[in-house]
């Protein structure tokens, strides 16, 4: 029976002086994602290893499932627990353990003991040698091979004794918290939930804004939005959602400019509303899902026209890869059903037979102009309008 | 705000006092009615006076009341059950293109098994043609289906003429009809509009979601789709939903008190309503004819050129005013309404259609209100065209 998990991190062991701060902010971030699941748990760090340790009964995959949410775990190594047992008795354990968990044992192995208390009487290399053999006694057919074997038995000798085989790979990348945090885009696409998903990963958290635009779209529109923000919190954290009302400089968009370069004057002031929302939330970056080419407001052109109206940092999380590799993505994240419910986002009811692909600055900056008479009070009303949903 | 509920047909507000009848028998009476004891006892009685309630409406027997969940269990349960049952006899199945999806896709299911459908068409009013009907029957034909009243445009089918065409063919032909958009609307008499099987729904009728009946006549053997512990004389198994039962019943006995009071009002609303939209320029009525075709009288079908259904309906959301989209399209999927394409509506219109449905507990003034609105919101919407 598994009573614990060691829990493996990557990048965090290099990065020396700070590299509190990133253990720290992991442990807090399993804690939390713990806190979620049934049973107590204690997540102790010790000697440069994090581990979890189960206070109660739990459900195995549960916790599997919540610690594979957790940026910054390479790896899950669920693990037996015993008290610090003699010698022999310990081979015996770790037959059982081998009984239970391996059921091929047409293979070469090798025991790695770790002996963080001193205390017990063997050192690493004798207690392996001994569980070694007790281990080849009970099961004839395993054979020894120290340089590649094909299973590794690791016996962790602490104030208990732990033994684990297994190692479950974890999502990877950074703590969450130990990067800052950005503004997400957030529409009720595909790519926007990963483009998300993807810098959270790099130990951002996340706040997101969505554009609505009633009546052109609906409060269904908006609850799947809200839907796909719960489902990436799994992974982010807590996100705030700010809802903005769009309607009013889409309709004062549509009236004065070109219908043709709709999309990218609108995509220029969602990106200013979104940075004025990052700046009052402390965002030190926005994050979009776009991915070039992919249509008429993401050609280079476009995002070059589009990017001008920002000051921070736009990060593009997506921008070389294919559809099919972000529905990948998206489908492991468990955010593509939800994606392609079939709601009107405010991106596309005003949509043009042929938007333009090579907008040209300065022409843009001129159809703008006309704008001039009310959008800097549109600007301020729908940031006013601003609906913050608390998702976690 | 001023909450306006025209989405009738979509579903209708509970009346209080069924919802009173509801939660005693929830909090009082809730015993199972198999139960030899007398809360058993006191739970059936209930489902006696449903069964009496709702015979009378339609003047049959209580004995033919089969109380099912919904409009869609009774369609399920009355074309399986027939097609089954009737197998041996032919292999032959009339209905219109206009039915509910409660009866189109299990004509669907029932083409997978090897029977051969036939779907009728309408005219403009969504009406079929006795004509055709009288050309589809063959010599293996043993099952029709004709809904009364379509829910979508309002138009209303000849079930009796067809009943009566039908069983002058071949008497053996089993005749469905799917009543739930007219029950309550109409007086039904299944018996002399030989009709051998009627669906209907409860939450159409100020009752309440989750229970529904099928008129069953009892001449008639069909196989049941739910098995079980042979509740209902095993037609349909499963512990009653008493309370949703006797709210159907005194649904039943309330919507047929003042019938034609009520109908004349919803009929003078849906003039009016018509009359004050549509003098707006591009605003048609689906379903009416100039010349005396009105339809069912709480169903009006608009059109509404080059203004988006789904928007149209938001905007009027924002005044308090519900309505349902014709045909729900979105941008991502087109899913076309089978009525508005069968009665020949333009292609551009298809998507800028909405339906108002009235109850018996709309006021002038909510039509008064709603008028209003679509005059303002009409032109404004107009304004910012899809490309």
């Amino acid at each position: 029976m598994f009573s614990a998990f060691l829990i493996k991190y990557a990048e965090i062991g290099v990065k020396g002086k700070n590299r509190y701060v990133f253990e720290n902010a992991l442990v807090s971030r399993i804690k939390a994602v713990l806190a979620k699941c049934e049973g107590e748990f204690d997540v102790p760090k010790s000697d440069g290893r994090i581990f979890v340790y189960a206070k109660t009964a739990f459900d195995y995959d549960e916790v599997t499932d919540a610690l594979k949410t957790v940026f910054g775990i390479s790896g899950i190594c669920p693990m037996e627990g015993c008290d610090l047992i003699p010698i022999d008795e310990l081979g015996q354990k770790v037959c059982d353990y081998i009984n239970e968990n391996i059921p091929d044992r047409n293979v070469t192995f090798k025991i790695v003991t770790r002996r963080a208390n001193k205390a017990y009487p063997l050192d690493s290399m004798e207690t392996s040698a001994n569980i070694g053999g007790a281990v080849l006694d009970r099961f004839p057919e395993m054979k020894v091979d120290v340089h590649e074997p094909e299973l590794v038995i690791h016996v962790e000798i602490r104030e208990k004794i732990f033994i684990y085989s297994e190692e479950i790979p974890g999502p990877g990348g950074m703590p969450l918290g130990t990067n800052g945090k950005a503004m997400l885009l957030l529409s009720g696409g595909i790519d926007s939930p990963v483009a998300g998903y993807m810098i959270a990963k790099r130990g951002v958290r996340i706040d997101a804004v969505y554009f609505h635009a009633p009546p052109y779209t609906s409060e269904r529109a908006k609850q799947k939005v809200v839907d796909l923000a719960k489902e990436i919190s799994k992974y982010t954290g807590p996100i705030d959602l700010h809802v903005i009302n769009f309607t009013d400089i889409q309709l004062h968009i549509y009236e004065k400019c070109p219908h043709d370069e709709l999309t990218i004057i609108m995509r220029r002031y969602m990106m200013m509303i979104a940075e004025e929302l990052a700046k009052q939330n402390e965002c030190l970056g926005l994050i979009t899902g776009e991915s070039l080419g992919q249509v008429a407001s993401q050609t280079i052109h476009s995002l070059a026209v589009t990017n001008e109206v920002c000051t921070l940092p736009v990060f593009r999380p997506l921008i070389g890869m294919d559809k099919n590799e972000i529905v990948a993505i998206s489908e492991k994240i468990g955010t593509y059903e939800t994606s392609i419910l079939p709601f009107e986002d405010c991106c596309t009811i005003f949509v043009a037979k042929h938007p333009v692909t090579k907008p040209n600055l300065n022409v843009i900056k001129r159809h703008e102009k006309n704008l001039e008479d009310r959008i800097k009070e549109l600007f301020d009303r729908a940031i006013d309008t601003d609906e913050v949903i608390h998702i976690d | 705000m001023k909450e306006i509920y025209l989405d009738n047909s979509a579903t209708t507000k509970v009346f209080p006092e069924i919802a009173a009848l509801m939660t005693k028998i929830y909090t009082d009476d809730y015993g199972n009615p198999s139960s030899m004891h007398n809360k058993g006892v006191d739970a059936e009685k209930y489902i006696r006076t449903a069964k009496e309630q709702i015979a009378k409406t339609l003047k049959v027997s209580e004995k033919e009341i089969i109380f099912t969940s919904c409009g869609t269990e009774s369609d399920n349960m009355a074309l399986l059950g027939a097609a089954h049952a009737l197998r041996r006899k032919g292999n032959h199945i009339i209905t219109t293109k206009v039915e509910h999806p409660a009866v189109l896709r299990t004509m669907e299911a029932l083409e997978k098994e090897g029977f051969d459908i036939t779907y009728l068409g309408t005219d403009r009013y969504g009406v079929i043609s006795l004509d055709e009907l009288k050309d589809s029957v063959r010599d293996d034909t043993i099952l029709v289906s004709i809904m009364h009243v379509n829910n979508e445009i309002g138009s209303i089918m000849p079930v009796k003429e067809a009943g009566e065409l039908i069983k002058s063919i071949n008497k053996d032909i089993v005749f469905h009809v799917d009543a739930v958009q007219s029950y309550g609307k109409f007086v039904i008499n299944p018996k002399k509009m030989n009709v051998d099987m009627l669906s209907v729904s409860g939450h159409k009728i100020h009752g309440p979601k989750g229970i529904g009946f099928l008129y069953l006549n009892e001449k008639l053997r069909i196989e049941p789709l739910i098995l079980g512990g042979g509740q209902q004389n095993n037609m349909r198994s499963g512990t009653e939903n008493v309370a949703g039962i006797a709210a159907m019943g005194l649904a039943a006995k309330m919507m047929y008190e003042n019938l034609d009071d009520d109908v004349k009002r919803m009929y003078d609303h849906k003039k009016h309503l018509i009359d004050g939209i549509t003098d707006i320029e591009d605003v048609s009525i689906n379903g009416v004819s100039d010349d005396g075709i009105m339809g069912a009288p709480h169903v009006i079908s608009v059109s509404v050129k080059d203004v988006r259904a789904e928007v149209l309906l938001h905007a009027l959301e924002d005044k308090g005013i519900y309505v349902s989209a014709g045909s729900a399209c979105s941008t991502h999927k087109k899913s076309v309404s089978s009525t508005l394409s069968a009665i020949g509506l333009e292609k551009n219109l298809l998507d800028s259609t909405v339906r108002f449905s009235l109850s018996v507990l709309t006021t002038k003034d909510e039509i008064d209100d709603a008028i209003k609105a679509m005059h303002e919101l009409i032109p404004v919407l107009r304004k910012y065209k899809p490309h």
